[in-house]
């Protein structure tokens, strides 16, 4: 081993009574952190390789594997922790940026455990979904200040929309920072659903065309797989100006992930490295935007909603607001604990704020200029469970995207290594080995199965407040109350206190 | 202490009771204060009222405004007020007589105004506009003064205690009206605070109200962007706002508005015929932040008519009648057949479908 100090993060245990060297665990992890010792005819295993994924853990047919946290080997300190002096020593030894996979993973505060819901007693009775209608389709779209009628018949048209059967949607992950299987996998829960997915800036597989009524098409600074055809393969289109993993920066695409089939949907040759620019180069501004805004509704004739994704900083609101005027359809708001297939870590962790307040401040703020009403706000990242998503709406979103829950649906182990391209659960690869772990179908299945569920949970939810349609519960702050907040946080999120 | 309307939410369930005539006779309001009365057991002693329509013929292009004063500079503020914006052609002390079941309560005055020509025009506001906005001015900054009503011949009349000694102190069986709303209210906590009463009203619109909406937070902050001020916190004043926001304000027809507050499923908009479906989506899409969600049954009163609705799912009760050109709704059946005990049909409409009564020659609220 060479001196970078270095020690493992992981211990792996192999129970030598259960082990019976078959060296499936071998096959499994693409870290190589498992072998075959010929010479001694066993297993043997290397600590410092485990990135604790967990594969070779559930794939063992005797359970003889078991992955621990090293047990702590530096002295206690509470300012110079082991993670803070390992990186150090990375960087000692390489002089390069520190990179990492999946979201922001610092105990800042998680807003959404700090903010409670309603449900009715006595003077309005809760609804029991099971025997009565509960309503959860959310268009999202832009939409007229009023309506108009002449001789009783609308005269007004609507600008087109989203349908959605529920208020959940696959958040964008591009092919390339993760697998064809997944991208077939989420492009199908969809269409099961009634609901919409996002194809990232990698471009549209040729295979997927088929659930463009699904799909939302990104349009990245980098511009990749972007021609007039996959613009109106989609069903809505989304110019993502920023991520909530890596606000203010590009993204790098690495040549070795580069195969024929991801060159192809990017239009971009084999085998080179694929780099989207910190700004898109067309816009420098505001006006910059809204140009592009209206190009994509030319290049598609009106025919679909041109969304705007921004990460939520510090002046998110009034950007937010200028994006509305600019024309956009919908606004995505990506929080700071938005997962990512490679970000660096220093801005991974402390650039960007909460989504809570981020989505409580936009709207706000646009309901305080009288413009909420004529557009649509997504509301991405730190989505665990439907009662986050309830709460959000209740924030005042529209709808939630979710990343991070939809690959822990198809079988993400959160080992956050997603930029090292040996993803074991055949998500963040594209390594033919690895991707042929997850099976299309399957993950179909699963992703589709969360959706439902929490579909459910949602109308239970919804019923216990004695609401039966979500637009109800949009904005509807009074059904939140917070605990452990400050005045000025609760100030922010524009909700009481528990027992207020 | 207590906090009084405005200060925090209060919810409260409810009885209503509403007379029209349709070709615009008068008639006193001994009538609605029996009908409201049979139902006693509804209210509990914290709020009843009334609103009438056609009572002021004197001054029937006037507005005329209903006021309650906590104190006299209240009263002398909301007075000068007056003076600047208005030309005041007639103001008096609501006549009223002691009654047992109503305690002390603010001084109530009525004036009969017209905005000045130059406000109009200085701020080219409509005559509707300009009134609208300084009763919300007077209101919010105003302290001791409440608007109790501001539309043209017509007026409301409220207390806290039953609504059968509201009508007895307001002496109602003098006035004379072609429309008769009342409520008797069974707040869950308050602090009895008069303006908290039923009926709400702003300008010829008055609403009274039974039940608790669950989307109240929801419908309170779509209307704020339209520059509503929900002073009370009340789901009646979020429902009159949300009329006046469709039928004043948006110029919607009646059914888009009855649509909208109440809207279909969507399993039932499915089977709609393609135009209405597409209005109907569009409706819900729109407007979805106004969808009364929740039990009720209101009556909306203006000079034009009045209509009963209930929430789509019918969480609670709401009874009509007809004799002759009278039409009747009522919390129940009860109600109606005390004061008119052979109706001509008597019916008990769906959930979400609104009970319609205009007067002749009209054709919406
Ligand atoms: S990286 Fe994953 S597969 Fe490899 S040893 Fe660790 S847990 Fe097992
Ligand atoms: S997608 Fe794969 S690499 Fe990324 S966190 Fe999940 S399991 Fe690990």
């Amino acid at each position: 081993m060479s001196l970078d100090l270095l020690t493992p993060e992981f211990l792996i245990e192999r129970d030598r009574n259960r082990c019976i060297d078959c060296q499936v665990c071998v096959r499994q992890c693409a870290n190589e952190a498992h072998s075959f010792d010929a010479e001694e005819e066993k297993v043997v295993s290397k600590d410092e390789k485990c990135v604790a994924c967990q594969r070779c853990v559930v794939m063992c047919p005797t359970h003889a594997l078991s992955i621990r946290r090293f047990p702590l080997e530096f002295r206690e300190n509470a300012l110079w922790t082991g993670r803070t002096i390992k990186d150090i020593y990375k960087q000692a030894a390489t002089g390069g940026i520190l990179s990492t996979g999946m979201g922001n993973d610092k105990p800042y505060p998680i807003y959404w455990d700090h903010m409670l819901l309603n449900a009715s007693q006595v003077t309005n009775p809760s609804i029991d979904p099971l025997r009565e209608p509960m309503e959860l389709k959310t268009f999202i779209g832009r939409k007229p200040e009023k309506l108009e009628f002449k001789e009783g018949k609308l005269i007004t048209k609507l600008p087109p929309r989203m349908e959605l059967d529920v208020p959940i949607l696959f958040s964008a992950m591009s092919f390339g920072s993760i697998s064809l299987n997944a991208h077939k996998s989420l492009a199908r829960a969809s269409q099961q659903e009634g609901t919409f997915w996002n194809t990232g800036e990698g471009g549209l597989h040729k295979d997927l065309y088929q659930y463009g009524g699904n799909t939302i098409v990104q349009v990245a600074s980098g511009r990749f797989g972007v021609d007039p055809e996959y613009l109106n393969a989609g069903a809505a289109i989304e110019i993502k100006i920023g991520q909530g993993a890596k606000p203010g920066i590009g993204g790098h695409l690495p040549g070795e992930k580069v195969n024929w089939e991801v060159s192809e949907t990017r239009m971009i040759p084999e085998g080179t490295d694929a780099i989207s620019p910190a700004p898109h180069h067309d816009i420098y501004s505001i006006e910059d935007l809204h140009q592009l805004i209206f190009s994509l509704k030319e290049a598609t004739n009106y025919k679909k909603p041109v969304g705007v994704k921004i990460a939520a900083v510090h002046n998110v609101a009034a950007i937010a607001s200028g994006i509305a005027r600019a024309g956009a359809d919908f606004i995505t708001i990506d929080g700071f604990r938005g997962g990512t297939g490679s970000a660096p870590l220093r801005t991974r962790d402390s650039v960007g704020i909460p989504i809570e307040l981020a989505l409580a401040a936009v709207d706000t703020r646009l309901r305080d200029e009288g413009i909420r009403g004529l557009v649509s706000i997504i509301s991405a990242s730190s989505i665990r469970n439907s009662s986050d998503v309830v709460k959000a709406i209740a924030l005042g979103a529209d709808a939630v995207y979710i990343g991070t829950a939809a690959l822990i649906s198809l079988g993400c182990h959160m080992c956050q290594k997603c930029n090292t391209g040996k993803c074991n659960w055949g998500i963040a690869t594209q390594d033919p080995n690895l991707t042929k772990r997850l099976n299309p179908e399957i993950g179909a299945e699963r992703a589709a199965n969360l959706i439902r569920a929490w579909k459910h949970e949602i109308k239970e939810m919804l019923g216990g407040m004695g609401i039966n349609a979500l637009e109800s519960l949009r904005g509807n702050r009074l059904m939140l109350r917070g605990v452990w907040l400050s005045d000025r946080d609760l100030n922010i999120l524009g909700i009481k206190a528990a027992g207020e | 202490m207590l906090l009084r309307e405005g200060e925090i939410r209060i919810p409260s369930g409810c009885a209503i009771s509403g007379i029209m005539n349709k070709k615009g006779q008068v008639f006193s309001g001994e009538d609605i204060i029996k009908s409201i009365a049979l139902m006693h057991d509804r209210s509990n002693g914290l709020g009843g009222g009334f609103a009438a329509y056609g009572i002021y013929p004197e001054y029937a292009e006037h507005y005329a405004f209903h006021m309650f004063y906590d104190d006299v500079t209240a009263k002398e503020d909301v007075e000068h007020f007056f003076h600047l914006n208005f030309v005041v052609d007639g103001s008096d002390r609501v006549p009223t007589r002691k009654v047992k079941g109503i305690g002390s309560g603010p001084e109530v005055w009525r004036y009969f105004v017209k905005p000045k020509e130059e406000k109009l025009s200085e701020l080219e506001l409509s005559e509707d506009d300009f009134v609208a906005r300084l009763v919300f001015e007077i209101n919010d900054t105003i302290p001791g003064a409440f608007v109790v009503s501001s539309g043209k011949n017509m007026g409301a009349f409220k207390a806290v205690g039953y609504p059968e000694d509201v009508g007895e102190y307001y002496k109602l069986e003098e006035y004379k009206a072609y429309i008769w709303t009342a409520h008797g209210r069974f707040p869950t906590n308050t602090p009895g605070w008069w303006g908290g009463a039923h009926p709400f009203t702003l300008l010829d619109w008055s609403i009274v109200h039974n039940g608790e909406i669950s989307s109240y937070g929801a419908n309170k902050r779509y209307l704020e962007m339209f520059g509503y001020k929900l002073a009370l916190q009340t789901d009646t004043e979020a429902i009159t706002y949300c009329f006046d926001l469709l039928l004043r304000q948006h110029k919607v027809p009646l059914e888009v508005a009855v649509t909208a507050l109440a809207a279909p499923f969507w399993s039932d908009i499915a089977r709609m015929p393609e135009d209405q479906r597409e209005a109907v989506t569009a409706i819900r899409n729109l407007y979805g932040p106004l969808l009364l969600n929740g039990p009720f049954s209101i009556i909306l009163g203006s000079r034009k008519g009045m209509m009963a609705l209930n929430d789509r799912v019918k969480l609670r009760s709401l009874v009509a009648a007809t004799k002759g050109d009278f039409l009747y709704v009522s919390s129940e059946e009860s109600g109606i057949r005390e004061i008119c005990p052979d109706p001509d049909t008597v019916w008990a409409p769906k959930g979400g479908e609104p009970v319609i009564g205009l007067l002749e020659g009209e054709e919406t609220l």
